[in-house]
């Protein structure tokens, strides 16, 4: 998967340079988070505003970085969804989990 | 009355063909001639249904076995559309897996969840040595 990674301060934000987060390339999120997770890296942005289309493993993919992020006492926010993909939270009812901010300066300015 | 139009595919059972047949899904969703309700979420919706499908059968039925084959066969007309997916594998209890609840925090199991709230009547079935997931969405 193809992603755009920068640091600020102790936040990371993961830009996901893909229209689709599916079963194909999710599990490449769920790593690359888990290797910042290594690093001590706990405070996540996913800006999803390239994003067109997510399935249930990409869901699946940021509910694992949640919980990684949590567990560590850390966070991970979204950024940027189309209607569509937030429509998706919304089926899901994972809109209840995530923090979801419209800008990415509003997710930077959150922490 | 307008002709049925049917679309029958068969690709390798690798994931990164998802993104083809969900994309027919779509464009297909634009080509119903007399389609009264939202279009671009009926073209999402189809998208994301033959995606958590294939996925299905691919990752899961399948055992991501990549000398498989998968075969999606489509059934379209002004008043109703359904998808057939057929797999190779054991089979499961969709009946099961569709009541199961997933939690909020778990990782997996939303994806034949996603497929009963978008279609309006799905089945699994055993044919044979194969397994055929058919659903049907209503379009009138």
């Amino acid at each position: 998967m193809q992603v755009k990674i920068t640091e600020q301060d102790d936040i990371v934000s993961i830009s996901i340079e893909e229209e689709r987060m599916d079963a194909h390339n999710s599990g490449d999120l769920k790593e690359q988070m888990l290797q910042l997770f290594d690093e001590g890296k706990c405070n996540l942005i996913i800006n999803l505003s390239a994003v067109r289309f997510i399935d249930s493993s990409g869901l699946g993919a940021l509910v694992s970085g949640f919980k990684n992020a949590s567990a560590r006492e850390g966070n991970l926010k979204l950024c940027c969804l189309q209607p569509q993909v937030r429509s998706m939270f919304e089926l899901t009812r994972l809109h209840r989990v995530f923090e979801i901010f419209t800008t990415l300066d509003e997710a930077l300015a959150s922490f | 009355m307008s002709r049925r139009v049917t679309i029958d595919i068969t690709v390798p059972n690798q994931t990164k063909y998802l993104g083809v047949i969900g994309r027919i899904g779509e464009s297909l969703a634009y080509s119903l001639k007399d389609y009264q309700g939202n279009r671009r979420e009926l073209a999402y919706h189809l998208n994301l249904v033959l995606t958590e499908a294939l996925a299905n059968a691919i990752c899961h039925a399948n055992s991501c076995d990549p000398d498989k084959d998968v075969r999606v066969l489509i059934s379209a007309s002004d008043q109703d559309l359904t998808i057939k997916v057929f797999d190779q594998g054991q089979g499961f209890d969709i009946e099961a897996v569709s009541r199961l609840k997933a939690r909020t925090h778990d990782e997996g199991g939303r994806g034949i969840q996603i497929i009963f709230k978008l279609m309006d009547r799905v089945q699994y079935t055993r044919e044979g040595n194969r397994n055929i997931l058919e659903m049907t969405k209503y379009l009138r």
